[in-house]
């Protein structure tokens, strides 16, 4: 049995594999970030029968770097009644955190480099989960902040609804997370992914159907992805938070909803889908989970008309909480009879 | 290592007090909410170094992530910061003194006595090993249950308080 490397036993090549580890990864979630946007249009102009991007490249392969490069070369526009410090700030607070949560997630078990284990995630925090939870919180700033900033009335508004809907749905969706360490009595998430391991019945979608439930639909308000896009609705506010934002600015904004939505879909496959277990290898398993959920997540935007917004604080704070906590009760009780 | 870890201790210290600083010298209200929000970031790292992860991950969902979005939440709606700080213009004067009374304070109760080390029979190993989150739930849930069932009466009253005073027709 290997060593487990450590900055103890070999400095040097604990760094450069920890640095190697990051690097790959942070490329690995900017290309899925990039063909996500290219996804997006194919799938859901095929759900319409058009046929989405075709001209730039095969297939229209190139038209993320196309799209790229023009919003770089864009002139980039600040408002001059804006508050200038948060109005640059605002782009960064929300890209930041959707980044640095990929840091938790396990993406497979241990691998041997020069004669020493090295597991297969960035950092296992004993904390895990409520990093992700914390993370989540702070991604509230970004969208806030670029709505009063803008100063904007639209802007605000779309702000002042997303602040409202990521408060009351995070609760939510901590709550259904809930159940799933009570089970596992582990914060860390490769400890989740251990007590899941074995075969696939162990796998808390089937012991905790009604959480992953829950927590899909909380995500998916969380980060203002449709049927909960509120705060963005094109047709009343313009865009919302994002209606002043030009060039590269509005490029990262775009760039932090497809991060949350990676981020979202890996939690969700690492808590209820047994994170990198399954037939190939173990960050291929990983990935095509996040291609299924982002898949499903695509077919929805395709699929459901807009929630209204009397609706979305109904479903919030009167349907998603209270069962949330009957299945900690549940859950709770069966543990303990 | 240690140099390393006293040159990361004076990097986050000083972002801390810059960001600090800045709380009390914005004019915008909201810039001095955001330097808040740095600021309870920094001591959430200072929680990770003393060896308190959950407490880390607590200081920012709570605080940097709920009491501040509801405080800048507040300040957007409002926006009336320039005739607050017109009109409290005296309470600088308080804020300074208060600030003064606290650092001879402090400086006194540091130049009182020798910094002990760690007492009784939780230490950095006992949390390396146990995690920092069981050893707070055992102590939460079996020697200071009475405390935490009170504490969370007393938030459910705050909470049917909220309502009441929200809705006075029910």
């Amino acid at each position: 049995m290997p060593e487990m490397l450590s900055l103890s036993n070999d400095p040097i090549l604990f760094l450069s594999v920890m640095v190697a580890k990051i690097l790959v990864v942070f490329i690995v979630v900017v290309l899925i970030v990039a063909y996500a946007t290219y996804a997006e249009r194919k799938i859901i102009g095929r759900m319409q029968t058009r046929l989405g991007p075709t001209m730039t490249g095969p297939l229209g392969l190139l038209q993320p770097i196309a799209d790229g490069l023009k919003l770089f070369f864009k002139e980039d526009i600040i408002p001059a009644q804006s508050s200038k410090f948060a109005f640059i700030l605002a782009p960064m607070m929300i890209l930041v955190p959707a980044f640095i949560t990929v840091a938790v997630i396990p993406f497979g078990d241990f691998i041997t480099v020069g004669g020493y284990l090295v597991p297969l995630h960035i950092t296992d925090l004993n904390v895990g989960i409520l990093y992700i939870l914390a993370m989540a919180g702070l991604g509230v700033y970004g969208i806030v902040l670029a709505g009063w900033a803008s100063n904007n009335k639209y802007s605000l508004i779309g702000g002042i609804r997303s602040a409202a809907q990521m408060v009351s749905y995070e609760l939510a969706a901590g709550l259904s997370m809930i159940a799933v360490f009570m089970l596992s009595e582990t914060l860390s998430l490769r400890g989740i992914v251990d007590a899941q391991a074995g075969s696939v019945l162990n796998w808390y979608i089937f012991s905790q159907p009604l959480a992953f439930c829950l927590f899909v639909i909380t995500s998916l308000a969380e980060i203002n992805r449709t049927p909960f896009d509120l705060p963005e609705a094109e047709t009343e506010l313009v865009s919302g938070f994002c209606t002043e934002y030009s060039s590269m600015k509005y490029a990262l904004f775009f760039m932090a909803e497809y991060a949350n939505m990676i981020v979202v879909s890996a939690i969700t496959a690492t808590l209820f889908l047994g994170g990198p277990a399954g037939p190939f290898a173990g960050p291929i398993n990983l990935l095509l989970k996040i291609f299924f959920f982002m898949f499903l997540f695509i077919w929805i935007r395709a699929t459901f008309p807009r929630v209204r917004y009397d609706q979305l604080m109904f479903m919030g704070w009167k349907v998603f909480l209270p069962l949330a906590l009957l299945n900690i009760v549940i859950t709770g009780a069966v543990i303990v009879f | 290592m240690e140099y390393l870890q006293l040159f990361f201790f004076y990097l986050v210290a000083l972002v801390a007090i810059v960001a600090g600083f800045c709380v009390i010298s914005c004019k915008n209200p909201i810039n001095s909410a955001i330097s808040l929000v740095m600021t309870f970031f920094c001591l959430a790292i200072f929680y990770v170094m003393l060896h308190a992860p959950f407490m880390a991950a607590i200081q920012i969902m709570v605080y940097a992530g709920a009491i501040m979005v509801l405080i800048i939440f507040v300040m957007m709606l409002l926006n009336q910061g320039a005739e607050v700080i017109a009109r409290y213009r005296h309470a600088v004067i308080g804020a300074f003194v208060a600030a003064a009374l606290m650092m001879v304070q402090i400086i006194v109760l540091i130049k009182q006595g020798a910094v002990s080390a760690t007492v009784g029979p939780i230490s950095s190993d006992v949390i390396e090993t146990v995690g920092h989150t069981e050893l707070i739930g055992q102590a939460l849930f079996t020697d200071f249950l009475l405390p935490f069932e009170i504490a969370s009466i007393l938030l459910l009253v705050a909470i049917v308080g909220a309502v009441v005073l929200a809705k006075r027709e029910v």
